[in-house]
């Protein structure tokens, strides 16, 4: 009590020098809350919408995530609907499932027959009402929400495809897409000649969009091998063109109801799935969900072997931008850190030589060496709880002020633009680690001026002019 | 019925004794030999004063005998205990308990009250807070500074800090008080106030003080005055005893 005392004491002594220390700590803390609070809600919003799109846990067929992107199809889990069922009826896990639902992933080619144009695709079929379900999933109460699947509700033929798909397929004028440009390519060939007068022309001009059908029709036709190894073909109404956040996925993306590609892909024969989407309701619930569905799977694995793969292995390229933002973090926070021990340390050096003869004083009347460190150390500690406590105050304030303007931006791996936000209220974690983090810095960088200060002679300090 | 008889009070031995004490400083590669050999005895409950001019090695002397210094060579005995045995911590708790200090620049602790100053090496050897709020206003008075307990050093006169210093330096009844120049810093008339506060302190609390000083002027009120130059003792003068070699 004795040295606190003296020590908040010393601190106020020489206000303006502590309160520059102080400043300079709170800024650096409140620096790395705002990263760190920035940081955390992209984690968020990916996590979110990963979770969202394709639930926290997958089941399938053990090969099928190394090898399905090939031949999809031949992936497929039979009996997928007693696996479901066994599913919703097993007591822990209905307290952790929000949604499982089936899925089935297809290869093929989308063409527009009335434009002459065609590419490779990959494609969903999903349980449309279950897909909306699941995106209402927010647990982290983010401000921005996910857009309602427009499958819903409709017919089996209807589709949506990503925007690179409808490009391909010239839908961008059906589909009312913008940002769309025609491509050069082909303008110029196999036209019929150009009429001579220019008024003619500018007839053509005027009433040739609207009489072009490859342009106005959203009709699209699917080529996928069905499970027999024949091709089959199935027209569909593509209601929407969504983007899909990546380009390449973009580029490729099929989603369509599972009843409608399942009779595609099976015909007649028994339907399968090549996944099982399972979506909880926290995400710290999937070891114990793993654990859980082990032994279900066992008994439906007799016949097909069965894997389940969680959203870090269905996802690399998450965990690979949290590992990155986390370095970031890391480094900025070894930035500060260091920033914050030069300053603490040059703080209480010159408190040191300023006090010198104040030292060899206390060292006279009886103060051990011990006692020297101990109050030095304290008057580090103080201003490092100070600093990290303001800091933690301003990251609050800035934080509310930026989350209160609505920024726009959009997160990586998401197609809306949502409002900035910076999420410190809350990350306990983050603040107590920050916090101490930073307490230990300054106690580090107080300690050698402290040892210094201890070490001195009496004498010697006595006499300091 | 017989009255019972009052014991005699038991002779105190010296609080201090240094024999053949040595010391030399080294400024780079020169020797300056500070204190040669010096055999020093200092009385209990006396007034003693080291008397001698500028670098006689009075401050050495004194800084031993306080036990912030060591000796190259010889040995020092304050309080029936050998200095040169002790440890840095030892020692730190033997200043704590045995020894009061008074310097030339009074030396308080800015950030602390005259209360405060006073109260603080009790607090360091763990003194109770009911004995220290009984001492520590007693020594106020006693310094004639009662109404001045709150000020801070910044809020006091020269003479009114060296009186704190004094109250500090005897806040635990120490053995022996050491006061290097105590009135080099004040004009001459508080130097007076506060020779004469010190000469009483020893009569009232029979304390050995022990201080430096090259005015001649505080003989007057000396027990022993010892004469030192150049680090050797050029004669020892006790009160009634006349000069000793």
């Amino acid at each position: 009590m004795m040295t606190l005392n003296l020590a908040v004491r010393n601190l106020l002594r020489n206000r303006r020098r502590s309160l520059g220390t102080l400043v300079a700590m709170s800024i650096g803390c409140a620096a790395i809350l705002l990263f760190g609070g920035f940081s955390g809600n992209i984690n968020y919003e990916m996590l979110t919408r990963i979770v969202q799109r394709g639930g926290h846990l997958q089941i399938q067929h053990r090969d099928f995530y190394l090898y399905g992107s090939g031949n999809p199809t031949a992936y497929g889990i039979s009996d997928y609907t007693k696996i479901l069922e066994a599913i919703q009826k097993d007591e822990v896990l209905q307290k952790m499932v929000v949604v499982v639902t089936p899925t089935l992933q297809f290869g093929g080619i989308a063409g527009n027959y009335a434009a002459s144009v065609s590419r490779t695709v990959i494609g969903n079929g999903f349980v449309a009402a279950d897909i909306n379900k699941m995106r209402q999933w927010n647990d982290f109460g983010l401000r921005s929400k996910a857009p309602v699947s427009p499958l819903e509700g409709t017919s089996p033929d209807s589709a949506v495809v990503g925007i690179g798909v409808a490009r391909v397929l010239q839908l961008c004028e059906a589909l009312k897409i913008e940002r769309c440009p025609k491509p050069e390519i082909g303008k110029t060939t196999d036209g019929a000649a150009l009429p001579d007068d220019i008024a003619q022309l500018s007839v053509l001009e005027t009433t040739g969009a609207a009489q072009n059908p490859a342009t106005s029709s959203r009709m699209v036709e699917v080529l996928v091998v069905n499970s027999k190894g024949a091709p089959n073909v199935t027209s569909l109404e593509v209601i929407r063109a969504e983007d899909q956040g990546v380009k390449e996925l973009d580029e490729i993306a099929v989603i369509m109801h599972l009843s409608k590609i399942q009779q595609l892909v099976y015909g007649k024969s028994p339907p399968k799935v090549t996944s099982i989407m399972i979506q909880l309701r926290h995400t710290d619930q999937i070891p114990a969900a793993t654990a859980r569905l082990t032994p279900i799977l066992a008994a439906f694995s007799s016949t097909q072997p069965l894997a389940v793969q969680d959203l870090r292995t269905l996802n690399p390229f998450y965990v690979q931008s949290i590992q990155m933002f986390d370095t970031i973090f890391g480094f900025v926070f070894v930035l500060i850190g260091a920033i914050v021990l030069f300053t603490v340390s040059n703080t209480m050096n010159t408190a040191v030589v300023e006090r010198t003869v104040e030292i060899g004083t206390l060292r006279a009347i009886g103060l051990r060496r011990a006692g020297i460190r101990r109050l030095f150390v304290t008057e580090g500690a103080l201003l490092g709880v100070c600093g990290a406590v303001l800091g933690v105050v301003l990251s609050f304030a800035v934080s509310a002020l930026v989350n209160s303007l609505d920024i726009p931006w959009i997160p990586p791996s998401t197609v809306e633009p949502v409002p900035l936000t910076i999420l410190v209220a809350g990350e306990t974690r983050m603040i107590v680690g920050t916090t101490l983090g930073l307490i230990c810095i300054a106690i580090i960088s107080a300690w050698w001026p402290a040892y210094r200060a201890a070490e001195l002679k009496v004498v010697e300090a006595l006499r300091h002019v | 019925m017989t009255e019972p008889v009052a014991e005699p009070p038991v002779p105190q031995g010296p609080v201090a004794v240094l024999t053949q004490v040595e010391k030399t400083y080294h400024l780079d590669s020169i020797s300056v030999p500070v204190i040669r050999g010096v055999n020093i005895l200092v009385r209990h409950a006396c007034f003693t004063v080291l008397l001698g001019p500028s670098g006689s090695g009075k401050t050495t002397l004194l800084n031993m005998i306080g036990c912030i210094d060591k000796p190259d060579k010889g040995e020092i005995i304050v309080a029936d205990r050998k200095v040169g045995e002790m440890t840095d911590d030892d020692l730190s708790d033997f200043r704590a308990k045995n020894i009061g200090f008074i310097f030339q620049n009074f030396n308080l602790l800015p950030v602390l009250s005259a209360y405060e100053n006073i109260e603080y090496p009790m607090l360091l050897a763990g003194v109770s807070e009911k004995k220290r709020a009984d001492r520590v206003p007693k020594l106020l008075e006693a310094v004639g500074l009662a109404d001045r307990a709150k000020n801070l050093p910044g809020q006091l006169s020269g003479g009114q800090r060296q009186r704190v210093a004094i109250a500090r330096a005897l806040a635990l009844k120490p053995k022996l008080v050491i006061a290097d120049e105590p009135t080099a810093n004040l004009d001459s008339q508080t130097g007076q106030a506060i020779l004469s506060l010190m000469r009483h302190m020893v009569d009232r609390y029979q304390i050995s003080f022990i201080f430096s000083s090259h005015d001649p002027e505080v003989i007057k009120s000396a027990d022993d005055t010892i004469f030192l130059k150049d680090g050797l003792i050029q004669a020892i003068r006790r009160k009634g005893q006349g000069d000793a070699p």
